[in-house]
This record gives C-alpha cells, structure tokens and sequence, in this order.
C-alpha cells in the first residue's frame, strides 16, 4: 500500500520537475548580452580564453535548438552535474553540498526551536480562547508576520551582540572545532529563524486546535469522564499535531527564502550566502545550481511530508 | 466564528465562494473590527504621505549637509540625520513612494497574468486546465524571494523588473483562487441561465462569477500587499533592489547597518515604517478574512513564503 502510494507520488513528481527545470532553464535566457559569457560571469567587457569560451559554447549546445540544449541541460542536472562554478573552479554541486552543512544546522535547529515555541503556544492560545493570553500570543503571531527579517535580524544583532554583548553578531564556527563557539555563533541566526516560522505554526496550531476541540469525539471522551488537562493535552493535541506537521512541512519553500536573508545578516557561510555571493561575483553557474537546489528541496520534502502523513494517519487512503 | 468545527484535512482546500450579498456584509462586518479600522488609517495615512511626497519636508533629500552629520532625533530632525547629514524622517516619506509604487505594480502584474489563465483553465477545462495547473503547481515549488532574487540578478534591477520577479510567485495565487471560482459557479442554474439567455462566456464571468469571489480576492489581495513590499524591502536590503535615485527603505536599512552602534536610529526608524505598513495589511486582511469561510483563515498564513 504504502510502496504504491510512494511509486505513484513521485511519478506525479515528473511534470512538476519538468515545469521547475523549464522556468529554470529559461530564467537564465533572460539575461542580456552573450549568453557564454554571462554563464562565465565575463560581463563587464572581461576577456576569456578561447578554450574556456568554447568549453562553455559546447556546454550550453548553442548550435542545438532550444528543446535539444534543455534535454542536454536536463540530462547533466540529473546525473547531478550543475557545472562547474567559474570562482570556485570546481563542480558546484560540490560548492553547493558544503556549504549546505551550516544551512542544515540552521533549517533543522530554527524549525526545531519553532515548533517548540509554537505548539505550546498556540495550544495555550486555543484554551484560553479571548483572553489575555490568547491576545498577546496573536499578537506575537502578528508581529511576527509584520516585521521584515532582515530588520527583526537586525534589531537582534543591536540588542544582543552590540549593546548586551553576550553574542558574536556575525560568523560561524564548525561544530566539531569549538562545539560552544558553535553555538554562539548561530543562536541568533537560528533564534531569528525560529521566531519567523513560529508565528506562522502558532497560528495553524491555534486555529486548528479551537477546530477539534468542538469535534464530538472530544464531547465523548469528557463524557467518559476524563480530565479536561488529559482530553486537551493527550486527545486534542495528538490530532492537532497533523496539521502542525503538515505546516512545517509546507514552510519548506518561505524557509529557503528565510535563510538567504538570516544568512546575509550574520555574514553565516551557507547556501543563502553563497547565493548572494554568486550573485556578486557573477558567477550564475552557481547561482543557478543554488535556485535548483533549493526547488529540489522543495519538492522533496514535500514528498515526505505527504508519505509520512500516510504512515501517520491510518485514516487516510488515497486512491 | 471559532465554532465551526473543519475537519484537518480540508484546511488547504480553495476558500468557499460567497454571494454578493455576503461579499457586502463582509466589509459590513469588518468595519465593525478594530484592526480594520486601525489596519485602513494606517493605510490611508501611507498612501496619502506617499502621493504627496517629501515636497512637505523643510529639508532637501539628497543634498549633504556635513554640519548635521549623524545626529540622534531632536526638535529639527525628528528621526535623525545620516551620515552626512540628510534628515531621516524626508528620506523614509521619500522611500514610501518606491515602496507603493512596486507593490501596487506586482500586484497588478499578477492579476493580470494569474486571473485569465485560471479563468481559461476553469472554463476550458481538459488539457489546457491540466497544462496550467502543472506550470502553476511548479512556480509554487520555487521559495519567492529566492525566485524574485535571481530574476532582479539576471535581468538588472528596474522597477518593471522587480514588478514581474515579485509578481512572478504570486500568478499561481491567483489563477488557482479564479479557477475555483469559475469552476463552482460555472455549473450555478444562474450562469446558465445567463447563457441561456445569449451572454458571452467574457460577460458572464464578469458580470456573474467576478462578483461572487470578490471577498476572496480582497484577501489575496491585501496579502500580496504585504508581501510585495516585503519582499521589495528584502531586495534593497540584499543590495538588489532599485539604485539612486530612488530610496528604498531596504537600502536605509542596509545602509544604515554599519553605524548599529553609533547610530541605531538609522536602522530603526525606516524598519518601523516598514512594519508599520505591513501590519497595515495584515490587519486588513485578518478582519476580511475572519468574515469568511473560517476555513480560508488557515489559507493566509501561506504567504511570503
């Protein structure tokens, strides 16, 4: 059953990795002047060896028409060949992988922190349904949705690192080197992730609990006499957590988004950064592979939450 | 509101579709909740400073003025000068008309892309609907801003350029929330007796179907909103956006960002501005969408991403 369901879910996955490779692939035809040269980051008038030019030439498969250079790309993107990054001058996917460590750290501990802050929360919101503390957890959530990151980022490095000092504002160190300095160097990070994903499951977390608490099975488990701390904590909660789940999951995309930024605030060495570094350098071999990295991720994790729900969920059958 | 009880599953289905009448007696509603009235001041006052610009500031917007370098707020410069000596306060009014001036364009640009593909693909039905529905589930695999970021990159920062990288993400919004509109009305007795009656599919769908999902548009709408200026702010911020001479607030912050310790109100006051709009929308937003289908509340808090 299970195994089915797996097959079909990622043979529905070939036209959205077609549509996500098509929008990639003719992205970068937007960029104006020659696209060789662009895709060797040469654009301000910088020369470039024949054989590096013509390399690239080939690469591309310019004398190829368009559908023939898009199967020839789609083909090495598969097989896990992204290029080679003109800065690095080696494989980006390599670049990529390496950097993705720290990113990792990042994604893993901010949604951790999140669903930490925001379960209980919005658990808490749902019982004390309009009242003070239902009030100021919204207005948590509101706020968190209302201030850009960048600032929120900003404002934490201004209280924590400039005026307390208790933080490094800005680097990272490798967990195995100094495992304390580690720490240090992403609480913020990760602390500003955690904060943004939060608001966002608090308010699922919130809303859906207020939902099941009106289901009838929770009329007949009071009725059966149990406390009301076991019917919400155990009962309710355990069902809730479905939807919670499925938000953290659906958040995977705005997180990319997310750590780019946090990344660039606290100068943190991961994917986003690389990201923005590419973009600078010009070096869009990367550039490109981080975007179709990122997707994949996407897609992925997706795909996961949707199997684990499965496994999760008895109830649900699909067809 | 809270009592109605939504089974889990069904949080992410499209919203319901109300009739006119309900439309109507939404923002009837809505006017009654204090965000709203606070979330539409805080609207009109933004929209009224940005038409009428900096002209109403004493002091010039890009001219230095080393005498003033830097100072904290005072009587003369109520949130500061920079570092070299421009007033804080002219510069954020200046900043609010970029802002407007993007997200008004994305959000155009992306319901003029989104709304006649779902349209199409609610009333044409088969292949065509099929095919836009695979492209539009593709775009909303890509993280937005990530997307919106590598557009600017490529195609060099412009305010129509950022208008389409911002609008690009949100097509899919737009197309899906139409389409589902036309799809549960196509087959209402009054679209057929309106075809019956001889109107052309264009008539109908919007003298009859537009109407009836105005409430959800409004949602998305105010949404984008707060997302286009977000991510406009985002783009400054990462040295992507619009260059002199137009001022982002995006670019006051990145700027200011290096004088945190000795100038803290450089950063603060434009990331308030900044705040204060979205929250704006977002209030706006929730009263709206708290008058409807309780289930499209949990929709909202998909955006940005």
């Amino acid at each position: 059953m299970l195994m089915r369901y797996t097959t079909m879910r990622i043979v529905q996955l070939i036209p959205l990795i077609l549509v996500v490779t098509i929008v990639v692939f003719f992205v970068m035809m937007i960029v104006p002047g020659d696209p060789v040269m662009v895709m060797l980051g040469a654009v301000d008038g910088a020369q470039v060896s024949r054989e590096v030019y013509d390399a690239m030439r080939l690469r591309l498969g310019l004398d190829q028409p368009l559908i023939v250079q898009y199967l020839h790309w789609l083909s090495n993107v598969l097989q896990g060949d992204l290029g080679t990054s003109i800065t690095y001058r080696t494989s980006a996917l390599e670049v990529i992988l390496l950097r993705m460590v720290p990113t990792a750290y990042l994604m893993v501990g901010g949604l951790i922190l999140a669903v930490i802050i925001a379960v209980p929360g919005g658990v808490l919101a749902a019982i004390h349904n309009k009242t003070k503390w239902d009030h100021l957890l919204t207005g948590f959530v509101v706020l968190g949705i209302s201030v850009p990151t960048f600032w929120l980022a900003l404002v934490a490095v201004l209280i924590f690192a400039v005026y307390l000092g208790w933080l490094p504002a800005i680097g990272y160190t490798r967990p195995q080197e100094d495992f304390l300095d580690f720490l240090k160097h992403i609480a913020l990070p990760m602390s500003v992730v955690a904060l943004n994903i939060a608001a966002t499951v608090l308010r699922f977390q919130r809303q859906d609990f207020l939902e099941q608490m009106n289901q009838d099975y929770v009329r007949t488990a009071r009725a059966k006499g149990l406390t009301e701390t076991v019917v919400l904590w155990k009962h309710v909660l355990r069902n809730s957590l479905m939807t919670t789940f499925t938000v953290v999951g659906l958040q995977m995309a705005y997180l990319s988004g997310l750590i780019t930024i946090v990344e660039s605030v606290f100068n943190y060495p991961g994917i986003g950064y690389l990201l923005l570094n590419s973009i600078r350098t010009r070096d869009f071999i990367v550039v490109q592979g981080v975007v179709l990295f990122m997707v994949f991720l996407v897609i992925i994790v997706n795909l996961l939450v949707d199997i684990l729900y499965t496994v999760l969920d008895p109830r649900i059958r699909y067809s | 509101m809270e009592a109605h009880s939504t089974n889990a599953a069904t949080v992410f289905e499209p919203p319901a579709v109300q009739s006119p009448r309900i439309s109507r007696s939404i923002v009837a509603f809505a006017a009654r909740d204090r965000r709203f009235i606070v979330g539409v001041i805080l609207l009109v006052l933004y929209i009224f400073i940005s038409l009428i610009g900096s002209s109403i500031s004493p002091y010039d917007l890009n001219a230095p003025n080393l005498d003033v370098r830097m100072q904290a707020p005072s009587s003369a410069h109520w949130l500061g000068t920079d570092r070299i000596g421009r007033d804080v306060l002219t510069r954020i009014i200046a900043g609010s008309q970029v802002s407007l001036q993007v997200a008004v364009g994305a959000v155009v640009m992306a319901l003029i892309l989104g709304a006649p593909l779902g349209a199409l693909g609610g009333y044409i039905g088969g292949t065509f609907d099929a095919l836009v529905q695979r492209v539009m589930e593709g775009i909303m695999a890509f993280p937005s801003l990530v997307l919106a970021l590598a557009l600017v990159a490529l195609a060099g920062p412009s305010v129509v350029a950022l208008w389409f990288a911002i609008a690009f993400s949100s097509v899919p919004r737009y197309a899906r929330l139409i389409r589902s509109g036309v799809l549960t009305q196509k087959e209402r007795e009054y679209v057929d007796a309106a075809r019956a009656m001889g109107q052309s599919p264009l008539r109908i769908l919007f003298r009859q179907i537009l109407p009836n999902i105005m409430a959800p548009i409004a949602v998305q709408l105010t949404q984008d909103f707060a997302r286009a200026i977000t991510v406009e702010a985002s783009l400054s911020y990462l040295g992507l956006g619009l260059s002199v001479p137009y001022i982002s607030w995006g670019t006051m912050i990145r700027d200011a960002q290096d004088f945190l310790e000795l100038a803290p109100w450089l950063a603060i006051f434009p990331g308030l501005a900044l705040a204060g709009v979205i929250l704006a929308f977002t209030f706006v937003g929730d009263a709206l969408r708290d008058q409807m289908d309780p289930r499209l509340r949990a929709s909202l808090t998909r955006r940005l991403a």
